[in-house]
């Protein structure tokens, strides 16, 4: 008989059975991590984005003073602030308009008509050369009406604490996750060494290091760590698009800004996948080296 | 039978393996050797016997470096083992050719990978090795079954394959731990036979039995271990 062409068998045996269930908790874990650092991107560009929608426009109010026109007032406004430098752009808000706001508070069944509504006039900064400190104070400041500048800097900063929170939130759950993962990938590695001592054992007496039968639970656990992590970042990418596609429908329905991913959201999946792989071999290593070094002390 | 692979024989006057009033126990537990002294020479042929219990198989683990001694000294070729790194440990080890009563094959590998494995092990090509196992596979007398997994090869089948397994990378060593235990008086004697071949080579030979037969059909020196105590010389009944 001749050994020719042959290949070599595998040195640890298929372990199909005892790696199942490690194989799905290490997916589930990978999927929630995933939805985990989605959420945290998401936030963390949706709280820009509001930040920036907030940091880079002002809301003037034009106070109805009795005996005035206060939408001629509010379009004298208008044009006073246009001429600044650093305005990009004025909308005056009419009365409707601003009715129209109100509306959620105070019902849809019309105002008195004495009512004093404010008129609004949202301005638009340029954020590359934003007006003089003031300067848009001082535009107003001499007219015959009164008016009140909210530059939303209490907003926006809430705002930032928020998706903060938010990113702050995301990481830790996402390092929670992994020291998860890698906790029962260590508890696996132990089981599967403790099932296959018989193998660890004959190589060890043939001569073979420690780093060279850890190395082979290494590998093995790097392959279902990163089948697990690809099929639960898989999984996470389903369900991000999924709820930014629901978050974009509600976003239009409530006035809110659409969940975006962008590029860090695509790029997050396969981290997560690859991080896996390597938690899970980390992982059997270390734990494999550990039993090696107490049996043959 | 093709011809014998060759064993290289270890220059030098150390002997192969010397024990120092060396004792032995498992963690906090009782002595299971007592001032073990004894030299088995490069190239030289000794049997170990003793009853079940008596630390046979303990003195075994301290050659082959599964343990350390509690007491005492051992050297290797020369080199005291208490002073051995963990990373020289593989290197010593497959000087040594270490051969079980339970086989301790892999059953999930064929014969010819289970012989080959201290090779691959060693970090060795399989093209590179190839023909020599084939050639010891046929020495050992199985030769057809190359390919054949151990669960259906006999009881002296697979010790066959183990002793292959163990003298594969030429060890200047060869101890074997109630090698006979599973096979009948016949392929025990014809398992001796091969010990024999091997100590011819050049390879120094410890086994330890308790087949009295085995060891009378060899005139070869015989330690006795009695509840861990080493009589030299002893008759055997």
């Amino acid at each position: 008989m001749s050994d020719q062409g042959l290949k070599s068998a595998p040195l640890l045996p298929p372990d199909a059975g005892r790696d199942t269930p490690l194989f799905a908790v290490a997916a589930i874990l990978v999927f929630l991590a995933g939805l985990a650092g989605l959420g945290g991107v998401g936030a963390w560009r949706a709280a820009d984005d509001w930040t920036n929608q907030l940091t880079n426009e002002v809301t003037v109010q034009i106070l109805p003073t009795e005996g005035r026109d206060a939408d001629a007032d509010a379009r004298d406004g208008a044009e006073a602030l246009r001429a600044i430098a650093g305005v990009r752009g004025v909308d005056v808000r009419s009365r409707a308009q601003s009715e129209a706001l109100l509306e959620p508070w105070l019902g849809s069944g019309g105002l008195p008509e004495d009512l004093p509504v404010p008129r609004l006039i949202a301005v638009e900064l340029d954020p590359t050369n934003r007006p003089l400190a003031g300067s848009l104070e001082a535009a107003l400041a001499d007219k015959p009406y009164r008016a009140a500048l909210d530059d939303h800097g209490n907003w926006a900063e809430a705002v930032a604490r928020a998706s903060q929170a938010v990113r702050y939130f995301a990481l830790v759950l996402v390092v929670l996750l992994s020291l998860a993962a890698s906790a029962v990938v260590a508890f696996a590695a132990r089981a599967s060494l403790a099932a296959r001592w018989d193998v660890a054992d004959a190589l060890h007496i043939v001569g073979a290091p420690d780093t060279f039968i850890a190395t082979l639970f290494q590998q093995r656990f790097f392959l279902l760590g990163l089948k697990a992590g690809t099929l639960g970042a898989l999984g996470a990418g389903l369900a991000g698009a999924g709820l930014a596609y629901a978050g974009g429908t509600a976003g239009a329905l409530f006035f809110l800004p659409t969940l975006s991913l962008g590029w860090m959201g695509l790029i997050i999946l396969p981290i997560a996948a690859l991080a896996s792989g390597f938690i899970a071999a980390l992982s059997a290593r270390l734990a494999v080296s550990d039993a090696l070094h107490k049996r043959w002390s | 039978m093709v011809s014998t692979p060759s064993i290289a024989p270890t220059t030098g006057s150390h002997p192969a393996v010397r024990f120092d009033t060396v004792g032995m126990r498992y963690d906090q537990g009782p002595e299971i050797l007592h001032n073990v002294t004894f030299d088995l020479p490069q190239g030289g042929f000794q049997f170990l016997t003793g009853a079940s219990g008596a630390g046979k198989s303990s003195l075994m683990r301290l050659i082959y470096l599964a343990k350390r001694c509690s007491s005492g000294t051992i050297s290797l070729f020369g080199r005291n083992t208490a002073l051995l790194g963990r990373e020289e440990l593989p290197d010593m080890r497959r000087r040594i050719g270490v051969i079980f009563q339970d086989f301790r094959l892999l059953n999930h590998l064929t014969v010819f990978e289970n012989i080959a494995l201290p090779l691959r092990v060693a970090g060795q090509a399989r093209k590179s090795y190839s023909e020599d196992v084939m050639e010891l596979i046929n020495w050992v007398g199985l030769g057809e079954h190359t390919h054949s997994y151990p669960p259906t090869l006999s009881g002296g089948e697979q010790q066959r394959a183990a002793i292959a397994r163990a003298v594969v990378a030429k060890p200047d060593l060869i101890i074997a731990d109630e090698p006979t235990g599973n096979v009948d008086p016949a392929m025990a004697h014809r398992l001796l036979r091969l010990f024999v071949e091997l100590n011819k080579l050049g390879a120094a030979v410890l086994i330890a039995t308790h087949d009295h037969s085995l060891i009378r059909a060899m005139d070869a020196p015989v330690m006795e271990l009695k509840n861990g105590t080493l009589i030299h010389g002893e008759a055997v009944s």
